[in-house]
């Protein structure tokens, strides 16, 4: 008996060295944008410092530009996902309640879409962008992020609807309610916790997206993984305010991320896992 | 689900006979814009792709466009840098997978125990997975794995040993590293969420019966995580074949052609060749590949669809 509290206790003990040393890389960039960039760049590592904030004023700065970037993050997250959810909402519901032969060929048709690699319609995307004057435009950027969410959207509101019982529907369209009315005023307002865990999926994917930030933009649309990505060949000039700029980008996702597990594991596992 | 099926179009019916053919009008319609964009933004560029990967079309030299037949596919298999950046690809997606799905299930296991703190333990643990991948790039590029101001350099120091230039003398490693960092948390929050659901009954019989923890282990945690396991290992695949911003920030590839995967030797060929055609034949490559995978997640999918109507 005694053994095995021991061997609890360790098993305890175990668990949180593994899950600070994961978390330490963190914790490291976090320490580092406290530091003057003086601080930062030693060969011996500063373990115990004065904290200091000027490395976040650098970064946010006039002339720093965080602020356009972090406008164009915002931008295309946030309206990425409610054209998104105007898109999916429609489509799960008619799926979700009004099942016909083709249904399911349908679902799992989108869902596939999911698995074209973005490499694989780079290319005339991005020669359609350029004829077209989408390229390094939020509006062209915000777009691919719809596509590039809407089969886990779909799949997500879709799952949420299926939730609610088939009788409150068909309650209503027997007391003569239209399909739409039946939408708006029976099956959004039960199904409205799990519409926004998935706005909530959609915001933090399309906002640590990089590729195709990367590839379609340039500086008028770039996002803050452009402007991050961009202190790559900065060698060792500005650590701390290149840890400032990363941890307000990455701040709002983990805080947001560790309210959302369960969903992620939900959304990205096309509801294998629950 | 049959039964709203039947039910809904006939209470539409005796309204009146009509009302059935306006009414399936309506669900098209509902679903249409959301098909449609799918068609617009996925299936026509892809269209486009195996089009364009049957033309000679270099934008440095439009003089010289028009049908190439195979030819892009030749130069293709012809070319080193394509074989290495296909073994690259390949490298990248079975040490990540490895790595992450052992490490993963390890932690699901350790996580899955009672112990103080556990959920504070457990968020911190998968706070990598939620890290934008520019900025995990960065982060070991130049705290860690740095060799002069890095941490890891520090700490060889520390022990009385040469510090390692990371990047340079072990591209590869570096990069499965940063990559297993960011997904052994998704394969460990996937993992405990499958091991949440396993049914306490069905662990305290086997403990009745005296099973060991290897045998409980090995025929009721194993058996029951099956399903979750597949699911983690091709999800993971198709991620791992596609991964591109921790190569961009840090190796861009090299030294060499050494952390060149198919993803960026598509984008330098777009980019810095501005070859249309012959990237577009090793897109075509790419998706082939993701197809592999791919179509066995699909088809479980769509399984799991049919059970779930069955319910």
């Amino acid at each position: 008996m005694r053994s095995k509290r021991f061997n609890n206790v360790a098993m305890g003990v175990l668990a949180w060295v593994v899950a600070l040393l994961i978390f330490f890389p963190i914790l490291w960039l976090l320490l580092t944008a406290f530091k003057t960039e003086q601080q930062a760049f030693t060969v011996v590592p500063n373990f115990f410092f004065s904290p200091t904030l000027e490395s976040f004023k650098t970064a946010l700065a006039q002339g720093s530009g965080y602020w356009h970037y972090a406008w164009n993050s915002v931008l295309t997250a946030v309206a990425s996902t409610v054209i998104g959810l105007a898109l999916a909402v429609p489509a799960a519901y008619a799926m979700a309640f009004y099942p016909n032969k083709r249904t399911d060929f349908l679902l799992v048709w989108m869902v596939s879409t999911k698995f074209i690699p973005a490499v694989g319609v780079l290319i005339p995307i991005y020669l359609v962008y350029s004829a077209v004057g989408l390229l390094d435009n939020a509006l062209g950027l915000t777009l691919l992020f719809t596509a590039m969410n809407l089969p886990i959207i779909v799949w997500m509101v879709y799952s949420y609807f299926r939730d609610i019982p088939k009788d409150i529907v068909e309650a209503a369209d027997i007391d003569g309610a239209s399909i739409m009315q039946t939408l708006f005023k029976v099956v959004l307002p039960l199904a409205l916790p799990g519409l926004a865990s998935t706005g909530l999926l959609a915001l933090i994917l399309a906002w640590n997206e990089s590729f195709w930030s990367i590839t379609m933009t340039d500086h008028s649309a770039a996002t803050l993984a452009v402007y991050i990505a961009s202190f790559k060949s900065a060698e060792g000039l500005f650590w701390a305010k290149m840890s400032a700029a990363s941890v307000l980008a990455i701040a709002p996702i983990i805080v947001l991320g560790w309210f959302t597990q369960r969903q992620m594991v939900r959304g990205l596992t096309f509801g294998a896992v629950k | 689900m049959k039964a709203i099926s039947q039910s809904a179009p006939s209470a539409g019916l005796s309204a009146e006979v009509t009302g059935a053919r306006s009414f399936a009008r309506t669900t098209r319609l509902l679903m249409a814009p959301a098909v449609i964009f799918l068609l617009i933004w996925m299936l026509v560029p892809l269209a486009m792709t195996i089009y364009y990967s049957f033309q000679q079309y270099n934008l440095l030299m439009p003089m010289y466009d028009g049908f190439a037949g195979f030819n892009n596919f030749v130069i293709l298999l012809g070319d080193p840098t394509f074989w290495k950046s296909l073994a690259n690809t390949l490298i990248i997606v079975a040490a990540s997978l490895v790595i992450t799905v052992g490490l993963g299930l390890a932690l699901a296991l350790l996580f899955n125990r009672t112990f103080v703190g556990r959920g504070v333990a457990r968020t911190l643990a998968v706070a990598p997975f939620f890290v934008m991948p520019v900025v995990t790039g960065l982060i070991w590029k130049n705290m860690l794995f740095h060799p002069v101001f890095g941490l890891f350099a520090w700490i060889a120091r520390q022990l009385g040993l040469e510090p390692v230039d990371w990047l340079a003398h072990y591209p590869m490693l570096s990069v499965i590293i940063m990559i297993t960092w960011e997904w052994t948390p998704f394969a460990l929050l996937v993992l405990l969420t499958g091991l949440q659901s396993l049914p306490e009954d069905q662990i305290e019989a086997a403990k009745l019966d005296g099973a060991s923890a290897w045998q409980e282990f090995r025929h009721i945690v194993i058996p029951h995580l099956g399903q979750v396991l597949y699911v983690v290992v091709m999800l993971e695949s198709i991620f791992f074949l596609t991964s591109f911003a921790e190569i961009y920030t840090t190796t861009s590839g090299g030294p060499g052609t050494a952390t060149t995967n198919l993803p960026y030797y598509i984008f330098q060929t777009v980019f810095q060749q501005n070859d249309i055609g012959i990237a577009s034949a090793a897109a075509i490559g790419a998706v082939i590949l993701a197809n592999i995978f791919a179509i066995m997640l699909i088809r479980y999918i769509a399984g799991n669809l049919n059970a779930g109507a069955a319910r």
